[in-house]
């Protein structure tokens, strides 16, 4: 299958193909983690693929009070769309119901960056006029413009606007070719674990795990993606199956980023991490997902990431 | 750094404005001898009243100050100035950038229409510090002014942006406000009278305007953002923001947008 091993696993010589994306991060705080971490699982629910959900989002970090603007225990929330105003959309209509609804939030801009989101400027109107704007200092000595919206647990605090990065990266996978279900399951958690300690990295789809991997296309009209047929089990034997007869499970990981390195390194981190416990969970090889590099302008190649850090 | 030495008491009211580091880094000091400074017809330079060394840097030193200067630091942009001794009305008027400090005492109108930069007043400052000169739509207008003695009345009359910090104040304190942050230990009779939008926060004060309105006490994130922000100030401003507070929301003859915020 390949000559390309990474800790006894074989490593096919191929590259998962990404593409261009609108990024942005925000801060949501809390007076306690656990309600920080409320407000951003719910904020980034339905938020796997871009194509069906409108953006994806996930979860990048927990922060400390002291990594946060006002003190509080905080979450780093990263969002992915196909454009900025597309991204813009999305980010008001979950911070709108998601992190206003919540009680106890506070939103502030997560990332430095170029094109300029309207956030809280925009959701003020939800206030009715008794919304009021101050400007205030931050610990870097930069005036940060914040709304304050009265809502019934007292105030909700949204920073006027965030910004998109420019550079940011979606669609880095790992495909996992294992035995049992069971055991693929397991080397794909092991995997996500260490792709999304990467800072700047999040997996959108449940736990981070894709089981139905897409190609572009299908032989229904009009549809945009179907089934990776090439690598469901089901469908081994045929000639189009890229499975071994021993395969009977594929799990995929996909890795969205505000820049192409966070892709890479997170990349490497799922791999090294998964051909690790391969052995001892039944896998059989680590492959990636591609449209033949017409699509996507950022090619990940396996053979790349073989060596522990990047060159 | 370049330096200014006051002769000795100017013989009429001396109009600094626009004598930056900047403006003087592109002078010779004979030029600069050559500023207009006067205001009455006598046609006083800067020559006659100062002794002038300039070295182009980007930080100027006023030595002795007086009450008659006027409208020190007025323009700044960039760059450093430093006032020993006391100044006149109109301190840092139009300021928009830079650091201004005064170790003595500043006449009115300390900072009015200052949209950046910090003015910093060792001593006391005279009324309508911040506040808007006659005629005028806005008083302060995005600056930050400290002032580490005590304030005259009508501190922020106007004001639009901007924080005010002082440790005491007379009466009138952010009357008229348009929006901004006002920040004292210590305050006299009716804060916020008119005021449109703003923050008041205040350690002690005289007696409250009855358009303001008490909404109790709250644990509000905008009290740590700006507790945050004080403490590069003033620790006592920083832990006045973090003490227990009531809430008093006006004033209710105006736009009603306003908020005093008094230890409670």
């Amino acid at each position: 299958m390949s000559d390309l091993t990474l800790n006894g696993i074989p490593v096919v010589d191929t590259f998962a193909e990404a593409f261009d994306v609108a990024g942005t991060a925000i801060v949501v705080t809390n007076d306690t983690p656990k309600w920080a971490m409320i407000a951003a699982t719910v904020m980034t629910g339905f938020a796997t693929s871009v194509i069906g959900c409108g953006a994806e989002a996930g979860i990048d970090a927990e922060l400390s009070p002291e990594e946060t603007p006002d003190g509080r225990p905080g979450v780093r929330i990263l969002l992915f769309g196909f454009e900025p105003n597309g991204l813009k959309d999305q980010l008001l209509k979950r911070v709108g119901q998601c992190i206003l609804t919540c009680p106890g939030t506070a939103c502030y801009a997560g990332v430095e960056g170029p094109t300029k989101i309207k956030l809280g400027g925009a959701i003020r109107y939800f206030g009715d006029g008794f919304a009021i704007a101050k400007r205030v200092t931050d610990a870097e000595g930069k005036a940060r413009r914040y709304w304050r919206i009265p809502v019934m647990d007292g105030e909700f605090l949204c920073e006027d606007s965030v910004r998109a990065v420019d550079g940011a990266v979606g669609g880095g996978n790992l495909l996992f070719l294992g035995r049992t279900h069971a055991e693929t399951l397991k080397v794909a958690e092991i995997a996500v674990e260490a792709a999304k300690s990467v800072p700047g990295a999040i997996l959108p789809f449940p736990g981070g795990i894709v089981r139905s991997g897409s190609k572009v296309g299908g032989r229904t009209k009009g549809m945009m993606a179907s089934t990776n047929d090439a690598y469901c089990p089901t469908l081994k034997g045929r000639a189009a199956s890229a499975l071994p007869p021993e395969c009977g499970v594929v799990l995929e990981i996909v890795i969205d980023a505000l820049t192409s390195k966070a892709v890479a390194e997170s990349m490497r981190a799922g791999l090294h991490a998964a051909t690790e416990a391969g052995a001892a969970h039944g896998l059989l090889a680590v492959t990636a997902g591609n449209y033949g590099g017409n699509l996507g302008r950022h090619h990940y190649h396996l053979r790349d990431l073989l060596s522990k850090a990047s060159a | 750094m370049s330096v200014l030495t006051l002769r000795g008491a100017p013989p009429e009211r001396l109009d600094l404005n626009g004598i930056t580091p900047l403006a003087l880094s592109l002078l010779s000091e004979a030029e600069a001898a050559r500023l207009p400074v006067g205001t009455s017809r006598r046609g006083l330079t800067l020559g006659d009243c100062f002794a002038i060394r300039l070295d182009g840097s980007a930080d100027l030193v006023i030595e002795g100050g007086h009450e008659r200067l006027d409208r020190v630091g007025g323009g700044l942009s960039e760059g450093t100035i430093r006032v020993e001794g006391d100044v006149g009305q109109r301190l840092g008027e139009a300021m928009a950038g830079g650091e201004l400090t005064v170790s003595g005492s500043a006449g009115p109108f300390a900072a009015t229409a200052a949209t950046g930069g910090r003015i910093t007043i060792k001593g006391d400052a005279g009324e309508a510090a911040g506040g808007a000169i006659y005629a005028a739509k806005a008083g302060l207008d995005g600056a930050t002014l400290v002032i580490e003695g005590e304030a005259g009345e009508r501190l922020g009359d106007r004001m639009r942006r901007g924080l005010i910090l002082a440790n005491r104040a007379g009466r009138l304190t952010g009357a008229r406000m348009i929006a901004g942050t006002i920040a004292a230990l210590s305050v006299g009779d009716h804060p916020g009278y008119g005021m449109r939008r703003g923050t008041l926060l205040l350690g002690a004060h005289g007696t409250l305007t009855p358009t303001f309105v008490e909404t109790g006490h709250h644990d509000l994130v905008y009290l740590r953002l700006l507790a945050r922000s004080l403490s590069r100030l003033s620790p006592a401003h920083a832990e006045l923001a973090r003490r227990p507070l009531k809430r008093y929301s006006g004033d209710l003859a105006t736009l009603a947008k306003g908020e005093i915020w008094a230890a409670a």
